[in-house]
């Protein structure tokens, strides 16, 4: 399906990773294989370093340093937006929803919309599709989009298949109307028949955890992980991306007239440099328009990836240029969307780490 | 420049590929060898296989690496 937003604008990005961080040549330690293939494996993927929280950070905890740091170098009122909107699929309790912890430990304002969404690596053109419908109202000045997660709590760190790539991160990004009169278009699609290809399979309510969800089992390919632990087929993913991505981008740009050549950046979900190049190819596109060095600095943090790329990339560029570029997301649901604005002029870009 | 078979050899060394049928039932490719191994063959043949070609079925033996590579305008 198609959106269309009249005169709204990203003002700004902060990007919050943990100071902690792991190698990949550790983490291979606990992983069932010969060294030199898990070595292999590190070239084409990109894995090298990631960041992921110290025991019992949460996904609140980089939210609120994030704003904190916002509103003591005052790039953000904390009066000053009336909607706060977090997407994660890590909320510090199942009930009450984390937007409200982030509100009350804040203090922020009784007049204000908080709102959990429950997305990942898709989450970050979901919460700006909220953001920008939630700016049609008069009484919603500005929004605060946190992405956020802390995934490498929940993932094996004997599975190969997933702990590697994963990093935690949370960003906060403001939305606002537009003064100049802009457009900005946007694709999403959703598969459900194909939800389990992604998954936590136990913690909610059609599989409690229990002392047997968390038993680590052998799950093939040396891989060892328990129900309570992100599973992914990566295979399936892979192909999903592959074989719906580039169509999506090529429909919009197609829909709207925007040919490829006119769009400075794509810039995409970081799932691994293996596929993000196998994207940009796919597409004919320079592998220089389509950065792909998160997963190797930071780690895959979901839907905080986007705002991680450009923020660890292009901060400069952006706030001192405006480029024509596509954002591009994929994961779990399934879910896929690409936007294309004018993204630049921002307040602020920048990256800080926590604690 | 380096065979089909040598690659594979890099990859898994403790295999001889020239001898199955069927590289993944018989245990000796997973999917993150194929990775490995697309990676390999793009570098070593100057291409780019398409991602949406990177499926188990062009991966089960060197006749079906083979056709894949054709299909690249490679003649292995």
């Amino acid at each position: 399906m198609k959106f269309t937003f009249r005169r709204k604008r990203i003002a700004g990005i902060l990007t919050v990773v943990p100071a902690n961080e792991r190698l990949f040549v550790d983490d291979m330690k606990n992983f069932n294989f010969p060294e030199a293939r898990s070595l292999k494996l590190k070239q084409v993927m990109g894995f090298d370093k990631h960041r992921v929280v110290t025991p019992g950070v949460c996904v609140s905890d980089l939210a609120v340093a994030g704003l904190e740091h916002l509103f003591k170098n005052g790039l953000l009122d904390r009066d000053g937006f009336d909607a706060l909107i977090l997407v994660t699929q890590t909320p510090d309790h199942i009930m009450p929803p984390t937007s409200n912890i982030i509100q009350g430990r804040l203090n922020l304002k009784h007049d204000m919309l908080c709102l959990d969404i429950n997305q990942g690596c898709a989450g970050f053109l979901i919460g700006l599709f909220e953001a920008f419908m939630l700016l049609k109202q008069e009484s919603i000045r500005r929004v605060v989009l946190i992405n956020a997660d802390v995934l490498s709590r929940k993932t094996s760190p004997q599975d190969r298949n997933s702990f590697p790539l994963v990093g935690d991160a949370a960003s906060i990004t403001v939305v606002e109307r537009d003064p100049e009169d802009s457009v900005i278009h946007a694709s999403l699609k959703m598969d459900g028949t194909r939800n389990e290809a992604l998954m936590i399979p136990a913690g909610g309510m059609r599989l409690p955890s229990s002392p047997e969800t968390a038993v680590l089992e052998d799950v093939g390919d040396g891989n060892r992980r328990a129900k309570d632990h992100l599973r992914m087929d990566g295979s399936a993913v892979f192909n999903f991306v592959q074989m719906e991505v580039p169509e999506l981008i090529q429909d919009l740009l197609a829909t709207v007239g925007v040919p490829l050549e006119k769009v400075d950046y794509i810039l995409s979900h970081q799932a691994n440099r293996f596929m993000l190049e196998k994207l940009a190819d796919k597409l004919k596109l320079p592998r220089e328009k389509m950065p792909n060095n998160i997963v190797e600095h930071f780690g895959n943090s979901s839907g905080v990836t986007v705002p991680l790329v450009i923020a660890f990339n292009l901060a400069e560029h952006f706030r001192k240029n405006r480029s024509q570029v596509v954002l591009a997301n994929y994961g779990v649901g399934l879910t896929w969307s690409a936007m294309l604005l004018q993204l630049g002029g921002l307040k602020f870009c920048e990256m800080i780490e926590y604690p | 420049m380096k065979t089909i078979a040598d690659i594979l050899k890099e990859i898994r060394p403790e295999f001889d590929f020239t001898t199955s049928t069927d590289f993944k039932a018989d245990g000796m490719l997973d999917s993150f060898d194929m990775i490995t191994l697309v990676a390999a063959l793009d570098k070593n043949y100057g291409i780019s296989i398409s991602g949406v070609d990177i499926i188990p079925e062009n991966f089960q033996n060197l006749e079906t690496i083979a056709a894949l590579l054709r299909k690249n305008g490679v003649q292995p």
